[in-house]
Formats: C-alpha cells, structure tokens, sequence
C-alpha cells in the first residue's frame, strides 16, 4: 500500500512530558484524513512531527517516501497553522504572492489560492484588518498556493460560521478527489463525520485509527461523538 | 509466531540547507520592504528622525569656540553619528520583526517552505540595507548642507559606510532577536549590544587615550572600526587603505554575525 504519511512507534516529548506516546499509523493518498481529539490530546506536536518541524524523542515520520521535513518535501506538502500564520502587515494578496514566490508559482496561482478561499473581494485588505475566519482562509490560501500534494491543516475550521465551515470541507473533498491528500485536525467530533477516515487522539495515544462508519459500529452508536465515548469506555473498562 | 521486533529508529537527521536562492533572497527582501511600506509613520520616523538628531548636536555646538588647527567638535561627532545612528536603529528594528517571525509562527512556517535560512536572512540584510541607504542619503545631504558638516572625502563613501554599518545592525539585530522571547528582553539587548560599542567606539574618548584593556576591547568590536573609516573620510580627500580596510572588518562582523544567527534557526524544534 502506497501511504502518503507512514508514523511508526513515533514518542514525543515536550519538556519533560510525553506528549504522543509511540504512534504508528498510515495516512492514505487523496483522502481527507481526521485527527480528532480534545484540546491538549497531542494534535498539534502530531502535526509537527509530520511537517518535520517538531524535535522527536524515537520513531519515524515519512512522507512521501521521505523523511518528514527533508529538504524535497518542502514544495510537496504544505502546512496552515492553527493560529493565522501570516504577516499582519501586509494586504492578503501580498500575503499569498509571497508564499507563492517562495514555492516558485507566479502572481496568477496567488489570485487563484485567494479566489479559492472565496477572499477575491477582501485581497486589497490588510491580513491584520479581516475577521477571524478570513484569516483562517488568508492563512488556508498561503497553503493552496503552492499546490501541495499533502495539505496539513491545524484545525482549520475554528470559528468559522456554520455555512463556511460546510463550503471549507466541501473544497477540501474536491481537493482530494483532484489528488491531493489532507490531514485535518479538529476536537469538534460533529466534523468527524465528514471525513474519510479518522484517527482519534487522546492524551498521545491512538484510541482509534477508522472510518466513520466503522467508528459508528465499533461504538455501538450512530452520534459519532457517543461512538467515541463507548470506544473509550470500552478501553478504560479493559485497562481496569 | 514470532513476536514483532519494534526497531526504534532515531529521528531522521536534520539535513543543513545550506543553498542560497537569490530568487528567494529577492523576494523575501520585497516582502520586508512591502511591509514596511504599510507603515508609513516608521518610514518616516526613519528617514527624519537622524537627520534631527543631528541638528540639535549641530546647535549644541554652533556657538563654542573651536581650538584652531582642529576639527570642529560637530564635525567630529556629527560624523561618528552618521555611523553610529543607522546601525542602532537597524538593531532594533530588526530584532523587533524577528521576534515577530518567531512569535506569529510565520518563521516556522516559512521553514516547512523551499526558503533556505540564509535567504531569509539576507533578505533581511538586503532590505534593511536599502533603507538604511535611504536614510544615510537623507542624512548626508542635511548635514552637509543645512549643518555644514565638513566632510572631505566623498559624500557616497559616508553612505556606504553608513549601510555597511546598518548591515552590521540588522545581522546583530538577528541574531540578538534568537535569545529574546519577549519584546522587552529584545529592546533590552540594545543597551547590552549597542551601547558598550558606542562608548568604546572613539567617539567619547579616542581609542589610543583609553586605558590598554579598553583598547583591546575597543579593538575588537565592529563599531570601532566603522566610526574609523568614517574619521577617514572626514579627513581625507581620497579613500585611504585604511578605510577600505575598516569597511571591510564591518562588513566581515556582519557576515559572522548572519552565520551565527543562521545557526540559531533551528527549523525543529521542541
């Protein structure tokens, strides 16, 4: 099997805490993959680990048959974090010709990520003067810019309204099925649903590494989030 | 069957990407430059306020008699300023956008990109620079027209003192700004970088009148061997060897200085 991201036995520590405790999983081309989880479960150092900008305790994170963060991935994948990573000072068009300049695309791939993230109308404006959700898609169209084959989206879809939440996960289904492969992060289990496949994470460790459907049987429930919760009583009940 | 055997693998090593892109050098030097176009009230301060600050050093001195024989005090100082300014501002306001890079997480995401950490920051040398060239041109011609500084040698050498001095700041600038966390420790480091230099520079006491161990320290700071360069071209009227030779110790300083500071990018980290 040709899996886009391979994580084997992968610990982590921050400080003098161990923040994933020895993961291994596999992340499928053209697929929309969740990394669901409450907050402080280990997503965000996950995601790290998988960009190749997190300092690992053991274990291996490839990517496309490469060591995760070497210098050939950094045009094949790309990396929104969960906080708008973007200049505040500068207008969202400038902002996403930057970050195309970087990935050697032209002004027109700049126009089209910002058209895609539905913020043609907002590209003159300051990234500094937009809402909280236009950030969020400014900081999404820095991403798209590049034409990543692996997006790695840190919880992309806080704050954002109902409606723009729906369209956002749409685009990223249209992504997939156009090849490209998502790692999407959430603690919303009502967004587990629209995912192809999911891996919940709770206090580092993998509870579950599935498909939504087969979440819902394993957790005797068709609530996604009731689901979780027997799979994790099931665990606990076990462990005692 | 066998029990699986878990062979724990070390992290993969990080690879040093030691390219240089100047396509990437480019346009990150162009988007420093954008940014700073948004903030008209800095590109103002930048390219007025040295050029006041050398007035009220002008009218300070205006009236005191000047021994003869001898450069006149304003003459002296006002030129050491014209060194001395563009490297303090570029200290700050480098290690002020650089901390920013690193709290916003737009430096840990320009390191998941092909931007190489040499052209991150020679692209803010290069921008840096260029504004530094603006405001020394400012400067230059205000003091040497309004103020009636006296400089003997070339007015365009003054200038490129006065950027290779402003390069010096925006590497120290860079490289200060990787042991702040805070924007007070970072503002802090400007006293503990700038200011011994400045004392020690030759602008206060000349460095042969100062005590031997002060030379010694005085001879190896960077800031010295700019403020002499400067005296240089007060001076003299074609470049002196020596001159070009304290340009060059600037602008060696500085190359030290962007190395060590792209040692301190660690693109992982914990």
């Amino acid at each position: 099997m040709d899996s886009v991201v391979t994580v084997t036995d992968l610990v982590v520590d921050r400080g003098r805490r161990r923040v994933l405790h020895g993961l291994s999983f596999a992340v499928p081309p053209r697929e929309v993959t969740g990394l669901l989880g409450p907050s402080g479960s280990g997503k965000t150092t996950l995601m790290r680990a998988i960009v190749g900008v997190q300092v690992v305790h053991s274990g291996t994170v490839n990517v496309l048959g490469e060591p995760a963060g070497s210098p050939a991935l950094r045009n094949r994948v790309g990396y929104v974090t969960q906080a708008p990573s973007v200049y505040q000072d500068l207008t969202v068009r400038e902002n996403a010709r930057y970050f195309a300049a970087l990935y050697g695309m032209s002004s027109r791939e700049a126009e089209a990520a910002i058209a895609d993230v539905g913020l043609t109308d907002a590209a003159e404006q300051l990234f500094r003067d937009l809402s909280g959700g236009q950030q969020g898609r400014a900081s999404l169209a820095c991403a798209l810019v590049g034409s990543p084959e692996v997006l790695v989206l840190d919880e992309p879809t806080v704050g954002l309204d109902p409606v723009l939440r729906v369209e956002l996960w749409s685009r990223f289904h249209a992504m997939a099925d156009a090849g490209t492969t998502l790692f999407v992060s959430s603690h919303v289990m009502d967004e587990a649903g629209r995912c192809d496949r999911l891996l919940l994470l709770r206090d580092g460790e993998l509870l579950a590494d599935s498909t939504p459907a087969q979440l819902r049987a394993d957790g005797r429930s068709d609530d996604l989030e009731e689901a979780f919760l027997n799979v994790v009583r099931a665990r606990e009940g076990m462990a005692a | 069957m066998t029990a699986p055997t878990t062979t724990r693998t070390t992290a993969p090593v990080r690879r040093r990407t030691t390219h240089l892109s100047p396509r990437l050098t480019a346009a990150t030097a162009a988007r420093v430059l954008r940014q700073l176009r948004h903030d008209h009230r800095t590109i103002a301060m930048m390219l007025v306020l040295p050029s006041v600050l050398l007035g009220l050093l002008y009218l300070l001195w205006k009236d005191l008699p000047t021994f003869p024989g001898q450069p006149g005090i304003f003459d002296r100082v006002g030129l050491t300023m014209l060194g001395i300014l563009p490297f303090v501002v570029m200290f700050l306001v480098t290690s002020i956008a650089m901390l920013r890079e690193r709290t916003s997480g737009t430096l840990e995401r320009l390191l998941t990109t092909p931007l190489g950490r040499m052209d991150l920051l020679l692209g803010y040398g290069a921008a840096f620079g260029l504004a530094a060239a603006l405001q020394a041109l400012v400067t230059v011609t205000v003091a040497t027209t309004i103020y009636g500084l006296d400089v003997k040698g070339s007015i365009w050498l003054v200038v490129l003192i006065a950027v290779v001095d402003a390069v010096l700041g925006v590497a120290l600038g860079l490289l200060a700004s990787a042991f702040a966390r805070t924007e007070f420790q970072a503002v802090q480091f400007m006293p503990v970088v700038v200011l011994p230099q400045v004392f020690l520079c030759g602008l206060l006491v000349p460095v042969d009148q100062m005590a031997g161990w002060l030379q010694a320290i005085s001879n190896v700071l960077p800031l010295t061997y700019a403020v002499e360069a400067l005296q240089e071209v007060g001076s003299s009227a074609v470049a002196t060897n020596t001159m070009w030779l304290d340009i060059a110790v600037v602008a060696g300083a500085a190359l030290v200085a962007l190395a060590l500071a792209a040692a301190t990018l660690r693109r992982r980290t914990s």
